[in-house]
C-alpha cells in the first residue's frame, strides 16, 4: 500500500512540484486548491499525512488543522505545514493549531522526503 | 534548402547512396521532375478562384480538402509562355515549409529512379530564371529532364508576409 | 521535470500578477475590502513561494519585501493612503518586470528595484529581520554542518516526550525509524515512570527511550529527526567521544539555533504502556455527516469557494475542433446545395432533416468558438498600466476606469487588440489629457480619465476608449494633413473628416516625437491592426471635453455571415456588416460626374459608386459598365459609397480561411471563404476597395486629378 499524501496549496506551481517529487518517490498523491476544498476532501481520499500550505483563500492553513483536529473530523494523521517562514512563531501557531511539523519553502526533494519520513514513517 | 542539402550529400557519399525516386512531368514541351518525397499528390485541372491583382504566374488559388492554396503557373514561373490550362493539365501539389501549394503542369510523364551521381550541375545559360529555378539536369531515354529547385520556385515573397 | 513545472510557474504567475493588478485596482478605487488585501498577499506570497523553488532570487528578493509590506497593510499596522497605493502600483508594474525577466532573459532596470525597494523599506519597522529564507536548524542528512567531523560516533540520546506531543500526531515510532536509517539504532524502552495503575491518567506521558546510535553523521542530522518534536520532550544527545567537547559544541549550536537544548536531566519514571501512541492511529474515521454540516455553515459564500473547475486544452486541439465544424459547415451546405439539384418530387421531409443538421452544426459550432472566447479582463489590466507609465513619462495625472471586463471575445482578437490599445491610450494620455494645472485652470479635475469599455453590440463586440482631455485640435490637424500633402490646401472637410486624418498613414501630431506615443508608428497602424482583424475604428471628438475612439470588431474570427455577390464572373462575399442597402440599379440612377466619375442617385442623395471589378482589376477591357447591383457601403469617415457589383445571390454564413501565408496582401481582399459547391470565393474588405478606387476615394482628390489627366 502506497502512502497516501493529501497537499493543500492554492499555487499550481508548488502542488505540481509536490507531485513531481511524490509520486516519482512512490507516495499516492491527492491535492487540493484551498483550505476548504482539502478538508471536503480528506474524508474521501483518507490520506495517511497532510500537507497544507498556510496562505489560502478559502480557509487557510491554520483553518484546516483545527478543523481537521476538531471533533468533527477529529483526525489523528500526520500534518505537515509548508511555508516560507520559518519564523519561530510561525511554527508556533503552526502546533499550536495541531501541525505535526513544518516544510519550509523553496524545499528540495530531499527534504520533503525526511520530512514525511520522520512524521510517516514512510521510506521513499 | 533541404532538397539541395539531399543532393549534395548524395554526391559525397556515394556508398550510402541510393536511388531516388522522381516524378518527370512537362512543362511548355519541356521536361522537369521533382523528388517523389517533395510531391503530396497530383490532381487533374479545375478552374481556380482568380486572386485580384496577382502576377502572371500565379493562377489564383483552390480549395484541397478545406485547405486554401495557391496554384501557379510553372511555365509562367519559368519565364515560358503562360499555359491555357485546361482538363488535360495537372496539379502538382507540393509542401513548400508545410504550406501545400499547387503547381500547373502540362501532363505528368513517369516515375524515374536516378542515381545520385548521375546528376550534373546546371550548365552556365543565359536565362537568369533557369539558374535559380534548375539545381540539376539528369539524362534519361535520351531526353535532358530538368530538377526543379522547390525553394526557388516558391520562394519567401509568395509565403506571405505574415 | 523542472522545465514543464517552470512553465507552470510562469503561466500562474500571470495569473497571480492579473489577480493582483485586480485587486490593487480595486483598491485604488477606494475599496480597501481586508478579502481583496488578503488576495493580493496571497498572490504575491505565491508569486515568491514558486520563485524560491527555481532560484530565481531577484524575484524572491523583491516579493517579499512587497509582501512584507503588504502583510502590514493586512494586519491594519499600515493605512492604504494614496501615496502608498501608487508605490504598490509601481511595484506590482515591476514585479510583472521581474516576472518576464527571470521568464525570458534580459536584464533588470536594478536602479528602479533599489528605488522601489527603498520605497517600500520606508514604511517597515526598522525589526524587519533579513529574509529567513534558509530552513533553520533542519535540513535532513544532506546539508551537514561543517563544525562536525565525519569519524562514526557514537550518540546517547534520551528521548521522553511529554503529553503534548501526542496532539500534534508527532510519533516515537516513526522518529526512531528515521534515525535507524543513519546507523545502527539500539531502542531500549524506559517505563520507570509508569505510575501504578490506579494513578495512571489517561493522557499523561510516561513513558521514554533510551536510544543508543552510532553514526557518522553529525550531530545536526540526529537533531534534525527531531526537529518537530523540539520543546514537546525531553531530549537529550551525547556522544561516546569527548564528551565535554561534544557538549560545549551542542551548547553553542544551541546557542547559535536558540534551541531550548541540552540540559534536558533525564528523569527516571515508572512503565507502560502509553496509551496517547496507541491511539495515533493512520487512519481516522469520523463521521462524514456531521463533518460536513460543521463546516457548510461557517463557509458564508459558498458561491465563491474558489475559481469555477476549469480544463486546461492546447489551443491547437481547439483550433483543429474549430476547423473541422467549419469543415461540417460547409460540407452541410454542399449537400443542401445537391439534394436540391436532384430531381427528385418531394423533398420536405429531406429538407426538414437537413434543417436539422444545419442546426446541430451550428450549435457545435457556437459552442466550440466560444472555447476561444475570452474576457477582456487581463488585457485591459494590463492597459492600467500603459496609462500609469504614459503619465509618469509625461508629467501627467491619468487614470483608466475599464468596464465591461467580462466581456468575451475571441482570443485571438484579444492578443491582437493589445497593440492597438496601447497605443490609443499612450495617445490619449499624450495628445488628449492636458497638464494637471492647465486642467484646474479650466475646471477640470485635476487627474484625467480614461474610460476603457467593451460590450457586445449586435453580433459584434465593440470597444470604446474615451478620455476626458482636450479633444481633437482640428485647426492643427488639418493644418499638418496639408502640410504633409495628404489632402489639398482648399480641402472642405467636415469635423468627422479632419478626425479621420489622424488614421492616414504618414500623419503624426506630435511635432517632435515623442518618446512615448511616437516611436514611429501612427494610428494609421491602429488601424490596420483593427482592420486585420476584420473590425472598423472610429474617432469622434468634441473640443475641450475629449475624444472617443470606438472599435467595432466581429465576435469571432472564424465565421461571419456575408452576401455573396458575382463580380466579373466571379462568386465573392461581402460582409453584411458593412453593407447598409443594396438595391437593384437603372440607368436613370447613374449620373456622370467628370472624367470618370459616377454617381448613383438614391432618394435625391448622390453617392460615388465604386466598381468592384475595376477596383480589383477583374474588368475586362473591352466589358461594358454592368446594369448590376449596387450595394450601399459606409465607409469609417461616415462618407457612403455604393459598391457595383453584377449580381448578388443569397445572404449566408461564411467560414473565414485566412490567406495568410497562401499570397501577400491584396487590396480590396480580406479573406477567403470555400462555398457550397466547394469553390473558393474572395471575402472583400469595402474599405479598401474603396481606398482603391480612384472614384470614391474620400480624400485621395490628388489622385482622382492626375488620373483624369492621365486618362
Amino acid at each position: 500500500m502506497k502512502t497516501k499524501v493529501l497537499a493543500i496549496d492554492d499555487s499550481r506551481t508548488i502542488r505540481n512540484l509536490l507531485a513531481a517529487t511524490l509520486e516519482e518517490a512512490g507516495f499516492e498523491y491527492h491535492c487540493a486548491v484551498d483550505g476548504r476544498e482539502g478538508v471536503d476532501m480528506y474524508d474521501d481520499v483518507a490520506p495517511d499525512v497532510v500537507i497544507t500550505d498556510i496562505n489560502m483563500p478559502n480557509l487557510d492553513g491554520f483553518g484546516v488543522i483545527e478543523e481537521l483536529r476538531g471533533t468533527g473530523i477529529n483526525s489523528k494523521v500526520p500534518i505537515l505545514v509548508l511555508t516560507t517562514e520559518s519564523a519561530p512563531e510561525m511554527k508556533a501557531r503552526a502546533r499550536d493549531a495541531g501541525a505535526t511539523g513544518w516544510i519550509t519553502k523553496p524545499f528540495d526533494d530531499q527534504s520533503l522526503i525526511f520530512a514525511l519520513k520522520r512524521v510517516t514513517g514512510a521510506v521513499a | 534548402m533541404q532538397s539541395q542539402a539531399e543532393v549534395k550529400i548524395g554526391d559525397q557519399e556515394v556508398k550510402h547512396a541510393q536511388q531516388s525516386e522522381f516524378v518527370s512531368f512537362t512543362v511548355a514541351g519541356q521536361a522537369f521532375c521533382l523528388k517523389i518525397t517533395q510531391i503530396r499528390e497530383i490532381r487533374r485541372w479545375s478552374p481556380v478562384t482568380i486572386l485580384p491583382h496577382a502576377p502572371v504566374d500565379v493562377l489564383g488559388v483552390m480549395n484541397l480538402r478545406g485547405a486554401v492554396i495557391p496554384i501557379y503557373d510553372l511555365s509562367a514561373r519559368f519565364g515560358l509562355e503562360q499555359t491555357e490550362a485546361s482538363e488535360r493539365n495537372v496539379v502538382i501539389v507540393v509542401a513548400v515549409n508545410n504550406k501545400p501549394v499547387g503547381l500547373l503542369a502540362e501532363s505528368v510523364s513517369e516515375i524515374i529512379s536516378i542515381n545520385p551521381e548521375e546528376i550534373q550541375d546546371t550548365p552556365q545559360v543565359d536565362s537568369r530564371h533557369t539558374m535559380e529555378y534548375i539545381q540539376g539536369i539528369i539524362s534519361h531515354d535520351e531526353t535532358m529532364v530538368r530538377i526543379i529547385n522547390l525553394d526557388a520556385v516558391i520562394s519567401v515573397p509568395e509565403q506571405g508576409l505574415s | 521535470m523542472s522545465g514543464s513545472i517552470q512553465d507552470t510557474f510562469f503561466e500562474e504567475c500571470q495569473e497571480l500578477l492579473e489577480a493582483m493588478d485586480e485587486g490593487l485596482t480595486v483598491i485604488e478605487g477606494g475599496d480597501h475590502d481586508p478579502e481583496t488585501v488578503n488576495a493580493v498577499f496571497r498572490a504575491v506570497h505565491s508569486i515568491k513561494g514558486g520563485a524560491g523553488a527555481f532560484g530565481l532570487d531577484d524575484l524572491v528578493a523583491f516579493a517579499h519585501k512587497f509582501e512584507t509590506v503588504f502583510d502590514e497593510v493586512r494586519s491594519n499596522k499600515l493605512q492604504l493612503d494614496v501615496k502608498l497605493i501608487q508605490l504598490l502600483l509601481r511595484c506590482s508594474d515591476h514585479l510583472a518586470d521581474l516576472v518576464s525577466v527571470a521568464r525570458d532573459g534580459g536584464g533588470v532596470d536594478q536602479e528602479h528595484n533599489d528605488v522601489l525597494i527603498a520605497g517600500l523599506e520606508e514604511y517597515l519597522g526598522e525589526e524587519e529581520e533579513e529574509l529567513t529564507f534558509e530552513p533553520m536548524g533542519l535540513g535532513g542528512p544532506s546539508v551537514p554542518l561543517p563544525l562536525m567531523d565525519e569519524a562514526e560516533k557514537t550518540y546517547e540520546i534520551r528521548f521522553h516526550p511529554l503529553k503534548e506531543m501526542f496532539g500534534t500526531g508527532n510519533e516515537p515510532f516513526f522518529l526512531f525509524q528515521a534515525l535507524s536509517e543513519l546507523g545502527p539504532l539500539k531502542v531500549v524502552l524506559d517505563e520507570t515512570e509508569l505510575p501504578g495503575f490506579d494513578a495512571m491518567e489517561m493522557d499523561e506521558s510516561y513513558l521514554a527511550w533510551n536510544l543508543t546510535l552510532t553514526t557518522s553523521e553529525p550531530k545536526s542530522s540526529v537533531e534534525a529527526v527531531f526537529e518537530f518534536v523540539e520543546g514537546l520532550c525531553e531530549l537529550s544527545i551525547a556522544s561516546d567521544k569527548d564528551a565535554e567537547e561534544e557538549a560545549a559544541a551542542l551548547a553553542a549550536l544551541n546557542a547559535a539555533f536558540g534551541m531550548t537544548g541540552d540540559n534536558a536531566e533525564p528523569e527516571t519514571p515508572d512503565p507502560f504502556d502509553a496509551p496517547a501512541s496507541a491511539e495515533v492511529a493512520p487512519v481516522a474515521t469520523p463521521e462524514p455527516t456531521e463533518k460536513v454540516e460543521a463546516a457548510k455553515p461557517e463557509s458564508n459564500k459558498p458561491e465563491q469557494r474558489g475559481p469555477k473547475p476549469t480544463l486546461r486544452v492546447d489551443l491547437e486541439r481547439v483550433d483543429r475542433l474549430i476547423n473541422a465544424v467549419g469543415e461540417l459547415i460547409i460540407n452541410h451546405s454542399m449537400l443542401a446545395q445537391q439534394i436540391a439539384n436532384l430531381d427528385v418530387a418531394d423533398l420536405r421531409d429531406v429538407e426538414t432533416e437537413l434543417e436539422g443538421f444545419k442546426n446541430l452544426a451550428r450549435d457545435i459550432q457556437e459552442g466550440v468558438m466560444s472555447i476561444r472566447a475570452q474576457p477582456v479582463k487581463p488585457l485591459f489590466q494590463r492597459m492600467a498600466r500603459i496609462v500609469r507609465e504614459a503619465s509618469a513619462a509625461t508629467d501627467k495625472s491619468a487614470k483608466l476606469v475599464t468596464e465591461g471586463e467580462n466581456t468575451e471575445v475571441d482570443k485571438t482578437v484579444i492578443e491582437r487588440l493589445s497593440d492597438p490599445l496601447t497605443h490609443i491610450l499612450r495617445n490619449a494620455v499624450d495628445h488628449g489629457v492636458e497638464k494637471p494645472d492647465d486642467r484646474e485652470a479650466i475646471g477640470k479635475n485635476r487627474v484625467g480619465s480614461i474610460r476603457l469599455s467593451a460590450s457586445h453590440r449586435s453580433g459584434s463586440v465593440c470597444i470604446e476608449i474615451k478620455d476626458d482631455g482636450a479633444g481633437v485640435n482640428r485647426p492643427r490637424v488639418k493644418q499638418i494633413a496639408i502640410e504633409k500633402g495628404l489632402i489639398p490646401d482648399n480641402a472642405e472637410l467636415t469635423d468627422a473628416e479632419i478626425d479621420n486624418l489622424l488614421f492616414l498613414p504618414g500623419f503624426s501630431t506630435a511635432k517632435e516625437v515623442s518618446n512615448l506615443s511616437g516611436r514611429g508608428v501612427g494610428m494609421d497602424v491602429v488601424k490596420n491592426a483593427v482592420t486585420a482583424l476584420g473590425g472598423r475604428i472610429n474617432i469622434s471628438s468634441t473640443p475641450g471635453k475629449g475624444s472617443t475612439f470606438t472599435i467595432i470588431l466581429p465576435l469571432t474570427l472564424a465565421v461571419m455571415d456575408g452576401m455573396v455577390v458575382s463580380v466579373a464572373d466571379q462568386t465573392m462575399v461581402v460582409p453584411i456588416t458593412s453593407i447598409i442597402e443594396t438595391m437593384r440599379g437603372s440607368d436613370d440612377m447613374i449620373n456622370s460626374l467628370g472624367a470618370d466619375g459616377t454617381l448613383l442617385s438614391i432618394r435625391g442623395n448622390f453617392v460615388p459608386i465604386c466598381d468592384v471589378a475595376k477596383a480589383l482589376g477583374l474588368r475586362k477591357p473591352n466589358g461594358d459598365q454592368p446594369p448590376g447591383v449596387y450595394l450601399l457601403v459606409e465607409t469609417e469617415t461616415g462618407a457612403r459609397s455604393a459598391l457595383a457589383v453584377d449580381d448578388i445571390h443569397d445572404q449566408r454564413q461564411v467560414v473565414i480561411k485566412s490567406l495568410d501565408g497562401v499570397c501577400g496582401n491584396i487590396p480590396g481582399v480580406a479573406a477567403a471563404t470555400i462555398l457550397g459547391d466547394g469553390k473558393i470565393a474572395m471575402i472583400l474588405d469595402p474599405e479598401s476597395i474603396l481606398a482603391a478606387s480612384p472614384t470614391s476615394a474620400t480624400f485621395d482628390t490628388e489622385r482622382r486629378m492626375s488620373n483624369a489627366i492621365a486618362s
